[in-house]
């Protein structure tokens, strides 16, 4: 009946038939082994339990290397003026444009909003400027509430939001990636605001359009373009920006060879290499600009082509040559550094960059400009289509109040003012041809006619993420040394996979 | 057995009875589970159910933020994972990483043990400062060295450059064949601290009788250490290595912050960080982590047989 067990240390020294030593060494061994155990298990549990943001470094508010960020503009320090004055209009902080819906708004007063808005700078203080306006004409009371910044947390945020089925937030702010994967929890808006809609650029309402939905209005945008140093550009008997990736190929070599023997560690082209979002931009931009297509298109996966296959052995030919061999971990900061400490003559990056790269203290200030992105001969010049949209939520308990709030948000009214005194890109032709918006923001223009091309998160819907992490890793694999050729038949295949 | 017992009228005391007919032993035996019990709750709380739980989901295709219900897929997850090459990657890069960081950390953390063992003026704040890179978050000393390695501005390169060592600036974090290392030096950097204080503890275990009896006996500082320093911290130095293993075994935040998705460096854990967080793919990430443990599971095995060995001996 009172069999000994081996594993009771306890029962051992009671029954006198182990030294004290031994049982401690035992009870150390269980010990270590319990907590190594349960040190692995409380790793599993947490990594199941909240699906948030792990504690990433972002010294910068650059995006991290997360599958979902994206590239987050609008997130950088601006160098703006607070007052800007027109013959017609001042902007200012204080005096947000009139609520011009604010009769038919009114028959929703008392109602209550929560309003998931930007969270840091200029685009905080906007927003609440323009919620107090808004609550001011017509009484629904506006909550801002500063979304989380990481894009990464900010999906993950919402996605608990949804999966709630939560009337805790009724007006939010979406990526231009995620309509597809948030569609089925959002207000179709294209009844109430299809008609200003149309006022927006087409590919921008495209992409917010889901199965025949409208469930975003355009905010604010953002596109790739090519930075290139003027100064370096005359020195070496160049006088336009290239018009082709062979030119710019050419161009940096050139540059290169020549300021290389005062400044060894001189780059003609940085852009974002890093296996992240950032790079899933640049490589749509590569690939439409050169015939590749678009990866996905109506539906097929259309990447392994050997336009695409070409263009991306090119791109592995600069790294190391025109571009430096760390262009592979690269994200916007890391090349905005690079081109901004003048060692670089070429960079692809966001506006974000022009307004940084002209601030007091910038060694390159009145020395570089801005152009469309290159293009093979026959080619449309192309832009990546970054930036947010305002959406309602399914579950909001007041709809139609905040179906008010984004009309008043997304207008041209506001938009003017978000661009004149933030520098927010506006997703309005007519609004970005205002003469003090391109005051604001000079490289409008030479953009206009540029086409802006979108990456596939509609197709993809919830499973974007996925999408695009093949793609940024495929081609991250092509830049750090592999045959395209050999690598695009596998992504295709992974693409089909996850999208069939 | 127990002594005979008087019969106890009243039926509510048949628990007491049986009490009462155990030996002193049996009862503090009991007593023992009984108060050990909260404990063992809460194991079982936050450790076994979340476990349990993982497993579960490992053979479904939950999705977080689905419209739609999981659905049991049986082992197709691992049939996944077992056929993904970023998988096996990710395992080689992760058990390279343990092995080098893991050796280095022993061989430098024992050294510098023995130096601030010994003494010597000043040993007090030297073992407080010995201390810094193990203080400092790792995603903070990862970005900090994320700079320090920068291709174009990265201060390591220019020291190299200074010194003549190199001519041109290297990428060290973009280069397959230096990428491991930095990473690795990086780790190496901020735990051999952990390692030392733990060997010190051993060290300072050690009574100086035996020291002086070998010196007394004419056996020579090599010897010494050898034949009394080395078998006596074996147990300390068996915690330190299964301690630093289990932790490298699931190394995230250096690597996260470094390479992110970069298919070519990531380890377990970022792999399995990556379906959870970024795809929602609770279902697959749970055969992952379940993956993982089994991974895991084999070196605690290792380390737990060794010792159990040693303790006989």
């Amino acid at each position: 009946m009172r069999t000994m067990r081996a594993g009771d240390p306890y029962r051992h020294v009671l029954a006198q038939r182990l030294s004290r030593r031994h049982v401690l060494s035992r009870v150390a061994a269980l010990g270590l082994a319990l907590s190594a155990v349960s040190a692995l298990l409380a790793a599993c549990a947490r990594q199941q339990a909240t699906p948030t943001q792990p504690p990433a470094a972002q010294p910068t508010a650059t995006p991290t290397t997360a599958a979902a960020e994206t590239p987050a503009a609008a997130e950088t320090p601006r160098a703006t003026p607070t007052v800007v004055t027109t013959p017609e209009t001042t902007y200012s902080l204080e005096n947000p444009p009139q609520v011009f819906n604010a009769d038919r708004a009114k028959q929703y007063s008392g109602a209550t909003l929560t309003y998931y808005g930007d969270s840091v700078g200029i685009g905080a203080e906007m927003d609440t400027a323009l919620a107090g306006a808004f609550t001011a004409a017509t009484g629904i009371t506006v909550n801002v509430v500063p979304k989380p910044e990481s894009a990464t947390e900010n999906y993950a945020a919402y996605q608990r939001f949804f999966a709630a089925q939560s009337p805790d937030v009724d007006v939010m702010m979406i990526d231009v990636i995620w309509p597809g994967a948030f569609a089925p929890h959002l207000l179709d808006l294209s009844q109430a605001l299809g008609e200003e809609a149309k006022a927006h650029y087409e590919t921008i309402i495209e992409n917010n359009t889901v199965d025949g939905k409208l469930v975003g209005m355009p905010w604010f945008g953002d596109f790739g373009m090519l930075y290139y140093r003027t100064d370096l550009l005359e020195k070496y008997g160049f006088s336009d920006p290239p018009e082709t990736w062979d030119e710019l190929e050419e161009m940096a070599k050139t540059i290169v060879g020549g300021e290389r023997a005062a400044n060894p560690n001189f780059a003609g082209f940085v852009f974002q290499g890093n296996a992240y979002e950032g790079l899933t931009c640049d490589a749509l931009e590569w690939l439409a600009s050169s015939g590749g297509g678009r990866f996905v298109e109506n539906g097929q996966v259309t990447i392994n082509n050997p336009q695409a296959a070409a263009i991306l052995n090119k791109a592995r030919g600069w790294v190391g040559t025109i571009a430096p061999q760390g262009v592979t971990t690269y994200q916007e900061e890391d090349a905005r550094q690079v081109f901004q400490g003048g060692n670089s003559a070429f960079m692809r990056n966001w506006p974000y960059a022009y307004a940084l790269g002209n601030s007091q203290d910038s060694p390159i200030r009145g020395v570089f400009d801005v152009a469309p992105l290159p293009a093979q001969p026959g080619n449309p010049h192309v832009g990546t289509v970054g930036g947010w949209q305002l959406g309602v939520s399914r579950y909001s308990r007041a709809p139609e109040a905040a179906i008010e709030f984004v009309r008043y948000m997304a207008s041209p009214e506001v938009q003017t003012w978000r661009a004149v005194l933030g520098s927010f890109v506006p997703t309005i032709p007519e609004v970005a041809a205002k003469p003090e918006v391109i005051q604001a923001m000079p490289f409008l223009e030479p953009m206009e006619a540029v086409e802006r091309v979108t990456r596939p998160s509609r197709e993809a819907g919830e499973r974007y993420n996925e999408v695009s992490t093949v793609i940024f890793q495929g081609v991250n694999r092509i830049l750090t040394g592999q045959d395209a050729a050999q690598v695009l038949p596998q992504v295709a295949q992974q693409l089909e996979r996850i999208l069939g | 057995m127990g002594r005979p017992v008087i019969a106890e009228p009243r039926r509510a005391a048949l628990p007491l009875r049986r009490w009462q007919a155990m030996t002193l032993a049996e009862r503090q035996a009991w007593l023992a589970w009984l108060f050990l019990l909260p404990a063992l709750l809460v194991v079982v709380g936050v450790a076994m159910v979340p476990l349990a739980q993982t497993v579960y989901f490992s053979f479904t295709d939950k999705r977080l933020g689905a419209l739609r219900p999981a659905q049991w897929v049986g082992l197709e997850n691992f049939r996944f994972l077992l056929t993904d090459p970023l998988w096996w990657t990710a395992v080689k890069v992760t058990v390279q990483f343990t092995l080098i960081t893991v050796a280095f950390e022993f061989l430098l953390g024992l050294l510098i043990a023995l130096v601030v063992n010994s003494r010597f003026p000043g040993r007090g704040p030297m073992r407080a400062a010995m201390l810094v890179p193990w203080a400092i978050p790792t995603v903070l000393s990862a970005q900090m060295w994320k700079w320090m390695y920068n291709d174009i501005f990265g201060v390591i390169n220019d020291l190299l450059k200074r010194a003549g060592l190199i001519e041109q600036n290297i990428a060290w974090l973009a280069r397959p064949d230096t990428s491991l290392l930095a990473v690795a030096s990086i780790d190496i950097w901020k735990t051999t601290p952990f390692v030392a204080l733990l060997l010190l503890a051993g060290l300072q275990v050690i009574p100086d009788e035996l020291y002086e009896a070998a010196t007394v006996d004419g056996a020579n500082k090599v010897r010494q250490f050898f034949t009394i320093t080395l078998p006596l911290l074996r147990p300390a130095i068996v915690v330190a290595l299964i301690f630093r293993t289990l932790d490298a075994l699931r190394v995230f935040d250096v690597f996260y912050v470094l390479f992110g998705a970069r298919p070519d460096m990531q380890t377990m854990a970022v792999y399995a960080q990556n379906y959870i967080v970024a795809f929602s793919d609770v279902g697959y990430g749970s055969a992952i982590s379940v993956a993982i443990f089994l991974v895991i599971a084999i070196f605690v095995v290792a380390y737990v047989t060794t010792l159990k060995v040693e303790v006989q001996t």
